[in-house]
């Protein structure tokens, strides 16, 4: 079977007012249909970037990307989850999740059942009428999450979508994160900089070095699947966390040094 | 007794003793600036002794208590100033006269520049039966605050408008700004009083509404525009990439995403521009008019009969809070999330 998703050799320049800064380097990954794959690396090595290009909201300087389309050609291939929620103030909680299918024109009854439904599995159906300003950070990311998988893209990039919670919440969110996943089985792209959190979600972790970034190794999760915390009581866990520091620990190092020099 | 109880008694004492000595001997005359200034101190002192004995659930209705007292307490002053001759009745007519001044205005009719404050609203009935439409019209056309009134909303919309069409534009394409923010922010500084009289060589009638609703709407064109514009491009990227991603078209996006987000914004310059086009209006109706609150208020100066000057002035006042209060009622009305 053909990839979901291909980028080869993929590169981003970008030209600012003292000369150009290399952001990512010869970046090329596949990833296969319904898998789940984290991209870990030092702040700043342009992982962000990456998912950008993969969304099309950034141009990429050399290289290429395909999203493989589905059978449905109106499918849209991909939608974003970002960091800062993105959910916008000004929509009540079932507006912001029937926001993808109200751009494509889906009526106003479908779209709202549809959003109806998602709210009802993230467990927000109560929150409908509520305004973002009204709810809790985790409650806004479920808004986010509920918004991307309610338009039914072809792939999920989700760009450090708990990076902004406080440690429980991110915890119980990771959790929910993998319950909603195995329902639906989408392909993703999860950024992170947590190491635990991506040997927790992911079917692979992909390793990147520091700026510029590029693919430093790629590390298969062998944990069985559903996971829960459980999970991360277990050596093969710690074991795999512990090998994959080793390997960042030194990007780590020369991005923290780059900083200061 | 605790510490806090035997302070707010001394601070209480200390009112009583100081008023009464100044009143004793004298002083208020030569030392009115000093009995003022303890006075304030002392009760700001026994309000906050008294703010730390409410009860969390009343703190609101202290709070109000305070914000509304304060000013009630201040024309009592001003009232007893004035009545012990410390003040001078002349330029600072108390503020009972005050009042008075202005009822007198509400229900009398001037026969000289043929105009009342309100335009008698209790003749309606009696002139829609006589003279129908037009005498009712007539009415409205003597109002002082109807005059001032029109020419602000006049003004306003013609100015707000397309001043929230141009500051988008300016938002949103970095051509037109850099073209226009220049010229726009030197415009924007200079006292729009001062083009009122090249303003009245363009009209036909100089003397007319025209160049006074012009002059109006060129300060709040102005004012909303820019503001407008720095709401738009104030708006966090992340909304812009969130509405690319999910699929929003150049309209959808405006419709969905740019408008809403530059909202609140907006409203913050349209509620500059309305305080402005008041301000402005009383200005040019000192200059040039034969109504209006503006035009009352520099005539009872003239005539020096300041106790309805002051008057007028509490007019100003009272139109400028109720157009801020009734522009925020729509605010909240369009912008629900902004609501606690």
């Amino acid at each position: 079977m053909a990839p979901k998703i291909i980028a080869r050799n993929v590169g981003k320049v970008y030209e600012t007012r003292r000369g150009q800064v290399e952001a990512l380097v010869d970046f090329s990954l596949e990833v296969e249909e319904g898998e789940f794959v984290c991209i870990v690396g030092p702040s700043g090595c342009g992982k962000s970037t990456f998912l950008r290009i993969l969304a099309g909201l950034e141009p990429l300087t050399s290289g290429e990307y395909a999203i493989a389309p589905g059978d449905d050609p109106n499918k849209p291939l991909n939608n974003v989850v970002f960091q800062e929620y993105a959910i916008f103030p000004w929509k009540t909680v079932l507006e912001n999740v029937a926001f993808g299918l109200q751009m494509r024109s889906v009526s106003k009854r479908e779209r709202t059942a549809i959003a109806m439904d998602w709210l009802e599995r993230v467990g927000l159906r109560k929150f409908a009428d509520h305004y973002p300003g009204q709810i809790s950070g985790g409650m806004k990311q479920r808004v986010s999450i509920a918004r991307a998988l309610a338009n039914d893209p072809e792939v999920l990039l989700m760009d450090e979508p708990l990076g902004a919670l406080d440690a429980q919440t991110r915890t119980v969110m990771q959790e929910e994160l993998m319950r909603i996943w195995e329902e639906t089985r989408k392909t993703v792209v999860y950024i992170t900089h947590s190491i635990e959190e991506s040997v927790f979600l992911g079917d692979r972790v992909v390793l990147m070095t520091a700026h510029p970034g590029t693919i430093k190794e790629i590390f298969p999760v062998d944990l069985p699947r559903p996971r829960s915390h459980k999970t991360t009581a277990t050596p093969a866990y710690a074991e795999l966390t512990y090998a994959i520091w080793q390997s960042l620990q030194g990007e780590v190092m020369r991005a923290m040094q780059e900083q200061q020099a | 007794m605790n510490h806090g109880t035997r302070n707010l008694l001394l601070y209480i004492g200390g009112l009583v003793v100081l008023n009464g000595l100044m009143t004793a001997l004298g002083l208020w005359t030569s030392y009115w600036w000093a009995g003022l200034f303890i006075n304030f101190v002392l009760i700001v002192l026994i309000a906050e002794q008294v703010g730390r004995r409410v009860p969390a659930r009343h703190k609101t209705a202290y709070e109000r208590a305070l914000a509304i007292g304060f000013p009630i307490l201040l024309l009592i002053a001003w009232e007893l100033l004035v009545r012990g001759g410390v003040l001078n009745a002349r330029w600072f007519p108390p503020p009972t006269r005050i009042g008075a001044a202005l009822w007198d205005l509400t229900i009398s009719y001037d026969k000289f520049s043929e105009t009342s404050l309100l335009g008698r609203p209790w003749l309606i009935p009696q002139r829609l039966a006589t003279e129908g439409w037009p005498g009712v019209a007539a009415l409205f056309a003597e109002s002082h605050v109807w005059a001032t009134l029109g020419r602000v909303f006049a003004g306003f919309l013609i100015g707000a408008i397309p001043g929230v069409f141009l500051g988008m534009i300016m938002g949103m394409n970095k051509t037109v700004r850099l073209m226009l923010d220049t010229t726009m922010s030197a415009i924007y500084v200079l006292p729009k009083i001062a083009i009122f009289p090249i303003v009245m060589l363009i009209f036909a009638n100089p003397f007319g509404e025209g160049p006074k609703i012009a002059v109006v709407a060129i300060s709040a064109f102005f004012l909303v525009a820019i503001n407008t514009m720095v709401g738009v491009r104030d708006i966090d990227p992340v909304y812009i990439m969130a509405g690319k991603n999910y699929g929003a078209n150049r309209w959808q996006m405006f419709r969905h995403v740019i408008f809403p987000a530059a909202l609140p914004v907006i409203f913050a310059g349209l509620r500059l521009a309305l305080g402005t086009a008041l301000i402005v209006i009383v200005a040019i109706e000192f200059i040039r008019a034969k109504k209006g609150v503006g035009f009352m208020t520099f005539y009872y100066w003239e005539i020096m009969v300041t106790d309805k000057m002051y008057a007028g002035l509490f007019v100003v006042m009272a139109l400028g809070v109720i157009l801020t209060f009734g522009l925020e009622w729509i605010g909240r009305r369009l912008m629900p999330w902004m609501r606690e």
